[in-house]
Formats: C-alpha cells, sequence, structure tokens
C-alpha cells in the first residue's frame, strides 16, 4: 500500500468517514438478523448432532439422500439422450415430425412435475392389460421406475429446448464459413456448431439440473423414500420439526455446492473466451 | 366416450364441479401470492443493487436461501414451523389451545419467499439495463429519489422486467400444485379424490393436466397483451 506520493512526499487525504446513511443502517440491521439466525441455526444444529433423534435416523437420512442422487443422475442422463431426437424433431422443417415434437415439448414444460408424476404413477393403472400384454407393468407398479419415467420426460422436454436454443444461436455465418471451406454439413455440425452451442447451453443446464435436483423432492409424494421421503417418514415417526431442518441444511449446501462447482465448470471451459 | 363425460359433468354424478371449484382455488393462490412476491422481489432487487455491501449481502443471503430449498421443502418448513412457532407464541401467552395453519395462507406464504427471489433476478437485470443517465435526468428535473424511482426508471423497468416476470409466473402457477400435498383443495387434489373415487386416475389426472396447460395458456396471451400495453410509448421502427 502506498501511503505517500513518492515525488511530492505528500500523504494521501484520509478516506471520507463513512456515514451512517438509512441503507447502511437498515443493511446491517438485516445481516444482524441472519447473523443471528444463522447462528442460532449453527447452535441447533450442533447441540441436536447427538440427539436420538440423529442418532436413530441418520441411516435412513443416507440412504434417502443416494436414492435422490441416483433420481436425478438417472433422469438427467435419460433425459439428455431423449431431448437429442426431440430437439431435432423440432426443428425440423417438415410439420408432421415437429408439430408433435412442440406439442411433446409444450405440454411438459406448461404442466406441472406433481401432474406428471400422478399421471404416470396413478394413471398406469388404467392401461393395465395394455401394460401386461407387453410386459411392462411390473415396471409401473413400482414407484420408482414411475418417478424416474415421469421425471425423464420431464427434463428431456427442457432439454430439448435449451439445445435446440443453443444451437439456433449460434450465427448463420458459422455454417456459411464452414460451407465456403468446403466441410461437409455433418463435420460443420459436429466440430464447429455443436462445441459453440454446447457452451452456450452451459448455463441452462446447470440450471436444469438444480431445477431437477429441487423438483425431485416431488418422487416423496408418491412413496419413493428419497431424501424428502426419509424426512418426512422421520417427522411423522417422531413429531420432531429438527427432520425438516436437517433435510433443509442437506438440499441448500448440495444445491449450493453443486452451483458453485457448475461455475467452476464454466470458468474453465470458457477460460479461452476470455479477453 | 358416455362414461367420462357423465363423470366430468357438472352435477351429484359428476366432478365437474368439483374440479372447477379447484380450478379458482388454484387461481386465487396464484393471485393472492402475486402482489407480495413482487413487492417483496423489488425491493430485495433494489437491496442486490444498493450501494451498501451488507444490505447487497443480505439481500444475496435471501435468494440463495430461497432459490436452494426445494419448493416443496419451503413449503413444509413454512406449514409445520409456522404451526409450532404460533403453538410455542399461544403458550407463552398462556392460551393453550390447537392451532391449525390454514394451507392457503401457508401456501402464498411460501410461494411468495420463492417467486420474490426469482422476481428479484428478474427486476436486477432490469434495472442493470437502465442506464445512469435516466436517473441523472430525472434529478436534473429536480425530482426526489422516490419520484424518479416512480415516475422515470419504473415504467421502463416494467417493459425490461416483462419477459422474465412472464416466465416466473407461469413457474409461480405450476408450483401453486404443490400446496395440494400439505391438504389444499386446489385442482391436484380435487382430481386426485375424484381419481381415487371413481377409478379412472388416467382421465382425471389427464384433465387435470390440460387445466394447467389451458392456464398457462391464457396467461400467455395475457402476458403478450401486457407486453403490447408496456411498448405502447415505443416509436416503431
Amino acid at each position: 500500500m502506498i501511503s505517500a506520493n513518492p515525488t511530492t512526499g505528500m500523504s494521501r487525504p484520509p478516506a471520507p468517514a463513512r456515514r451512517w446513511t438509512k441503507t447502511r443502517i437498515l443493511g446491517h440491521v438485516l445481516m444482524a438478523l441472519w447473523i443471528v439466525s444463522g447462528a442460532w441455526l449453527l447452535y441447533y444444529l450442533a447441540i441436536n448432532i447427538a440427539s436420538p433423534f440423529v442418532l436413530k435416523y441418520w441411516p435412513e437420512y443416507l440412504s434417502g439422500f443416494f436414492v435422490t442422487l441416483q433420481i436425478v443422475g438417472l433422469s438427467l442422463l435419460i433425459g439428455a439422450l431423449l431431448s437429442i431426437p426431440i430437439a431435432a424433431a423440432r426443428a425440423s422443417k417438415w410439420w408432421f415430425i415437429s408439430k408433435p415434437a412442440y406439442c411433446f415439448v409444450y405440454f411438459f414444460r406448461g404442466t406441472p412435475l406433481l401432474a406428471q408424476t400422478f399421471l404416470v404413477y396413478y394413471g398406469a393403472g388404467t392401461f393395465q392389460p395394455q401394460l401386461e400384454a407387453i410386459g411392462l407393468w411390473g415396471m409401473f407398479r413400482e414407484a420408482w421406475f414411475c418417478v424416474i419415467f415421469a421425471f425423464s420426460l420431464n427434463t428431456s422436454a427442457y432439454q430439448a429446448e435449451i439445445l435446440r436454443g443453443a444451437i439456433q444461436n449460434v450465427s448463420k455465418g458459422q455454417w456459411e464459413g464452414a460451407a465456403a471451406l468446403g466441410l461437409s454439413k455433418k463435420i460443420t455440425f459436429y466440430k464447429i456448431i455443436l462445441p459453440q452451442a454446447l457452451i452456450v447451453a452451459l448455463r441452462p443446464y446447470g440450471n436444469e439440473i438444480i431445477l431437477m435436483l429441487k423438483g425431485s423432492a416431488i418422487a416423496a409424494i408418491v412413496t419413493v423414500f428419497d431424501l424428502f421421503g426419509e424426512t418426512r417418514r422421520a417427522y411423522s415417526r417422531s413429531y420432531d420439526f429438527q427432520a425438516y431442518i436437517w433435510a433443509a441444511v442437506i438440499y441448500l449446501f448440495l444445491v449450493e455446492m453443486l452451483r458453485r462447482l457448475w461455475d467452476k465448470i464454466e470458468a474453465r471451459l470458457t477460460r479461452h473466451l476470455i479477453r | 366416450m358416455d362414461k367420462a363425460l357423465t363423470l366430468l359433468s357438472f352435477g351429484p354424478e359428476g366432478w365437474g364441479d368439483e374440479i372447477a371449484w379447484g380450478v379458482v382455488v388454484t387461481v386465487c393462490l396464484a393471485i393472492v401470492t402475486l402482489p407480495f412476491g413482487l413487492f417483496l422481489g423489488f425491493l430485495i432487487a433494489l437491496a442486490k443493487k444498493s450501494s451498501e455491501p451488507s444490505l447487497r449481502l443480505a439481500a444475496n443471503l435471501y435468494t440463495t436461501l430461497f432459490r436452494g430449498l426445494p419448493e416443496l421443502l419451503t413449503l413444509f418448513l413454512v406449514y409445520f414451523g409456522l404451526q409450532i412457532a404460533v403453538q410455542a407464541l399461544l403458550k407463552m401467552a398462556g392460551f393453550d389451545f390447537y392451532f391449525e395453519v390454514n394451507s392457503f395462507v401457508a401456501g402464498v406464504i411460501a410461494l411468495s419467499f420463492v417467486f420474490s427471489s426469482y422476481a428479484s433476478e428478474a427486476f436486477l437485470s432490469a434495472f442493470r439495463g437502465i442506464p445512469e443517465g435516466q436517473y441523472e435526468g430525472g434529478y436534473a428535473l429536480g425530482l426526489s429519489r422516490g419520484k424518479t424511482l416512480r415516475l422515470v426508471v419504473l415504467p421502463q423497468l416494467i417493459r425490461l422486467a416483462l419477459p422474465a416476470l412472464g416466465n416466473s409466473w407461469l413457474v409461480l402457477l405450476k408450483d401453486t400444485s404443490l400446496v395440494s400435498v400439505v391438504g389444499l383443495s386446489d385442482v391436484m387434489r380435487q382430481s386426485g379424490i375424484a381419481a381415487r373415487i371413481t377409478k379412472e386416475p388416467f382421465m382425471f389426472f389427464g384433465v387435470a393436466c390440460l387445466i394447467y396447460l389451458v392456464l398457462a395458456m391464457i396467461s400467455s396471451t395475457g402476458l403478450v397483451r401486457i407486453e403490447r400495453w408496456s411498448k405502447r410509448g415505443e416509436a416503431t421502427r
């Protein structure tokens, strides 16, 4: 730190004292509230870390945690695979291909995930004879499978839109430039368009992962014992509110970690774009 | 087909009236939440763009919290937490009776938290789209800070924030279905009851999905109109 100007030897005048304006007071009061509640939460968690509740239920929370990860991971993976043909169909120039894809995407983005899950889980019973005929009834009787099914379709619709938007976002000059270099359409798409599109799609993909992680709590409503399902079970057995507090801490931690990790990945992958 | 129509009719045999009532509840929940969420979101956006670091940090903590928690968990925290808190307060005050939180109220509170944290992001990015000169122009005309904000900045802010706010509204409309889990008789719950009693789950949940789709379509047309209204001052280029 430079305290004096080397040529004149004069020291820098002191910074003007920051006045206690209304906004500053408000900000400090609000921060004090956050700090008090944060400290209280930490204290609450600390005194309960060895409580009978935690000792009794932590294995269940752990298994629920893994079920949640499993549901989210599988759904996102299947959704990603499904999204490619959907996005291609959506961009097709034939209306009899693009219209159904549009309707699929509109339906899954326009209705609540809860309704879709119910539609699959309870609605599958309506088609019991048909499902038995093709041998899939055993799967649709499992809540876990229905949840994966509904979540995959849901996220595939969102991911298809992300993919399509990103590919169309790449400027036309890129196609023209590649064509001028004599590259085939296929090579242009895989080597030039897709890499640029995926960088644009990174952020929306990250948001979709977080959205899916938060949405996966819905699985608990149809009797899947994921993290939230285990939380509900623990609460209904113990009537101890800390069941929900622990779940909130775990979810918040997960989402925040994921967000930070994704920011890191994004910064790493786009480092050539920084000027 | 006949059977389906009977089940969906408005009458003693049909579930049409029950589901229609559910639609009213769903729409009411979303519309009641909207002003709270918008107002809170606007205040948080103001805090986030303030030059005071402590205020910014406090607002950022708020959005981190409510964007990080699953909506369903927020709802359960509010629903059960409020019950326990009020019960404890009543006990301290010396009353001893059972207090039950209304699921509608819990839904409004929880969804307002979630909606406001998303709306604040919409407002914040809209604030970034307004050049500093607009404020300076307002002050140069002798308008106070509040008046500049209200008369000069806000009309432009609405125009810039509308697309993102419209998305948040559609998300809010879908999120209302979660409140059915804590016992609110909205579309989801009513069609669930109908599905259980009539043993026609696919039809009734399908109807519920269609209702949400129709609500989304109506909202989209409404939003297009509002957007056109907000741009009425812009010269056509």
